[in-house]
């Protein structure tokens, strides 16, 4: 709070407003590598670190505690639980559906192929989920140090 | 009544059916445990979790370990891909053991009395330390059960990360400088360990440990595969803290939370043990290991050196817990000892001693708990006379610590009866002679914390007065521990009966 005029990103116009234009493509292109991840390189690793990169240019710009007004701190660590709750309930669910775990076939008892992409589309959301939500609980959590 | 009794059967059925599943669930049941631990955000719940969750765990693995025993090998497909392409869960005699020691240590330290002084933890988030707490387990049953080389390392690295957490949160600050020496030595043992399993990788194509020891057999002696097993060993070397190896562990289990420590000792390290064991025994082979290798010229002056030091080293501590490290140190000597005496009887000597040496580990680290829950301190000086107002605990402690000194009727017997004989059988008298010896410095740092809790006075200044015996939560499972011990000693078909099998096994070299 006490830096020169010129060094507060409040008045750096540019950078706001660009970060501003940016944001939306990020998540759509976190979302366009996540549902790639079904066909080809890319998944939820990656779409959740594009992700949260969203959420970091947005708290690097407008402050953490713009940030945390958007996406609280509570349900980031929701999120890190939620997401390998839903890689482990893919497993179950192949499981309850009389295969082996995390055997996607099973999935779709009608169609094999159908049921591997379902499993992968769950497995891939729940990485998703946890790595977009550590991402920026990391992000968070240094960016809170000493206040 | 009818209705009943078609409700028993149908339970039956379905956990029949579960039972196929057991191989996987073993893993999976910890790991998913923890992210509810995480989201309970209650300390109480989140233990009830955990007990509940390793617990199930433990009479899976108890089950599991039996249908080995009945049945010979049981493999899991992940996935329902066959391997070698698909990840295999495999049970054999050595994992379901190591494995089956892992859950029942495990299980034991949950319900082990709270000690809130003992974490560094802000109030109201207990739950996370049960929540890494079972990433840790489910990492190192993880690192048992897979018959995947790749899938050993990522569940290292599960298991080590949250190692790392848990020596961190200590009460004391010093405890994050040894978790960070500790990471800095586990990042560089799993760096080694991964180095080697991509050159493994490059020369055979397969990462599953059975294909993996097929396909070497065709290998002939080139360079990268003397080079893959030199990083691979050393990797292992770290994680187990081999002699030069160890500058990490007596500083982490000195600072972690006692029961951290009790874990840890009781658990990481003997997994460490057993990915070694798989190293050379079943991927490279005794003959490779041992013949072209030499192997034991390196590791049998090794162990034999780590005995000694540690010993000595414990000797002289001032902390109760930085003298049980040391001594780790040294019991990790008397292992890798039965490995490097390339003999079956000494193998077995190693393989039951990582059995005795969790319980009696385990059990002391539980009652320095105690210790430090009615005392406040863990250094020796303070415990003068503390035999007389905690008889229980230090009664376990000395029960405990005769197991270490190898005294005939407790476990630690056992496994230097056959540590000897296996020296005397391949005709290495000064060994067997220096196993003796090191058994006597064992009494010494042994006698120290019986002379200091029977027969001397309390210190000036301290009030021994508001000491009393710790709470019967705290108690019960050291003196669980303290009688296994001494049931082990002397009934010895469960522990060593299952490593002679165990060792049989590798030393047969089948795979």
């Amino acid at each position: 709070m006490n830096a020169p005029k010129h060094m507060r990103m409040r008045e750096k116009l540019i950078l706001r407003v660009a970060a501003k234009s940016l944001l939306p493509f990020f998540f759509l292109f976190a979302l366009y590598v996540q549902f790639h991840g079904d066909f080809g390189p890319g998944g939820g690793f990656q779409a959740g670190v594009i992700f949260a990169a969203g959420i970091v240019l947005y708290g690097l710009i407008y402050g953490i505690e713009a940030a945390q007004a958007v996406i609280p701190r509570i349900w980031v660590e929701i999120g890190v639980a939620v997401g390998v709750l839903i890689w482990g309930g893919t497993g179950i669910a192949t499981m309850q559906s009389g295969g082996r775990y995390l055997e996607y076939g099973k999935l779709d008892p009608e169609h094999v192929v159908h049921g591997q992409h379902l499993g992968i589309m769950f497995v891939e959301l729940g990485v998703l989920c946890t790595v977009a939500s550590g991402m920026t609980l990391i992000f968070y959590l240094f960016a809170g140090r000493g206040r | 009544m009818f209705g009943s009794l078609s409700m028993w059967s149908d339970w039956a059925s379905s956990l029949t059916t579960l039972s196929e599943h057991f191989p996987v669930l073993v893993v999976v049941v910890p790991m998913l445990s923890a992210p509810l631990c995480f989201l309970s955000r209650n300390g109480r719940a989140a233990r009830g979790i955990s007990f509940f969750a390793l617990l199930s765990c433990l009479l899976m693995v108890i089950h599991l370990l039996g249908r080995v025993l009945d049945e010979g090998v049981v493999s899991y497909r992940l996935g329902g891909w066959p391997p070698p392409l698909g990840i295999e869960y495999r049970y054999d005699q050595i994992n379901a053991f190591v494995a089956l020691i892992v859950a029942f240590i495990a299980t034991v330290v949950v319900p082990f009395g709270q000690n809130k002084k003992a974490f560094r933890v802000p109030a109201g988030r207990t739950n996370v330390i049960y929540a890494v707490y079972l990433l840790c387990t489910a990492g190192l049953l993880g690192m048992c059960v897979t018959g995947d080389l790749f899938n050993v390392y990522v569940f290292l690295e599960i298991s080590s990360l949250s190692a790392y957490t848990l020596v961190a949160i200590g009460a004391e600050r010093r405890a994050m400088m040894s978790a960070f020496s500790y990471l800095t030595m586990g990042t560089i043992g799993g760096l080694f360990f991964l180095i080697g399993i991509g050159m493994l990788y490059q020369m055979t194509g397969t990462l599953n440990i059975v294909d993996l020891s097929m396909r070497l057999y065709d290998v002939s002696s080139v360079r990268t595969l003397s080079v893959a097993f030199a990083t691979l060993f050393v990797g292992v070397s770290i994680k187990l803290a081999v002699f030069p190896l160890h500058q990490w562990l007596p500083n982490a289990y000195t600072y972690a939370p006692p029961k951290v420590s009790a874990f840890l000792a009781a658990t990481a390290t003997k997994v460490a043990f057993y990915v070694m064991l798989r190293i050379i025994f079943t991927i490279f082979g005794r003959e490779r290991s041992f013949e072209q290798m030499n192997l034991d010229r390196i590791l049998l002056p090794l162990s034999i050196a780590a005995m000694f030091m540690g010993s000595i080293a414990a000797i002289y501590q001032t902390n109760i817990k930085r003298l049980l490290a040391f001594s780790s140190i040294a019991q990790i000597g008397y292992m890798t000892l039965g490995i490097s005496l390339d003999s079956l009887t000494g193998l077995v000597g190693g393989i039951v001693h990582l059995f005795n040496h969790a319980l009696m580990k385990g059990g002391l680290f539980l009652a320095v708990a105690c210790i430090l829950f009615r005392l406040g301190s863990v250094k020796i000086e303070d415990m003068r006379g503390i035999g007389r107002r905690m008889p229980w605990t230090m009664g376990a402690v000395v029960v405990l610590g005769l197991g270490l000194v190898g005294v005939p009727g407790t476990v630690g017997f056992v496994s230097k009866w056959y540590l000897v004989l296996g020296a005397l059988e391949r005709e290495m008298y000064t060994v067997a002679f220096l196993t003796l010896l090191s058994s006597l410095l064992a009494v010494i740092y042994v006698w120290r914390l019986v002379e200091v809790a029977w027969f001397s006075d309390p210190k000036p200044g301290i009030r021994m007065a508001d000491v009393r015996e710790a709470p019967l939560t705290m108690v019960v499972p050291v003196w669980a521990l303290a009688a296994a011990t001494i049931y082990f000693g002397i009934f010895t078909e469960h522990s060593a009966g299952v490593a002679r099998l165990a060792a049989a096994q590798l030393f047969g070299g089948t795979p």
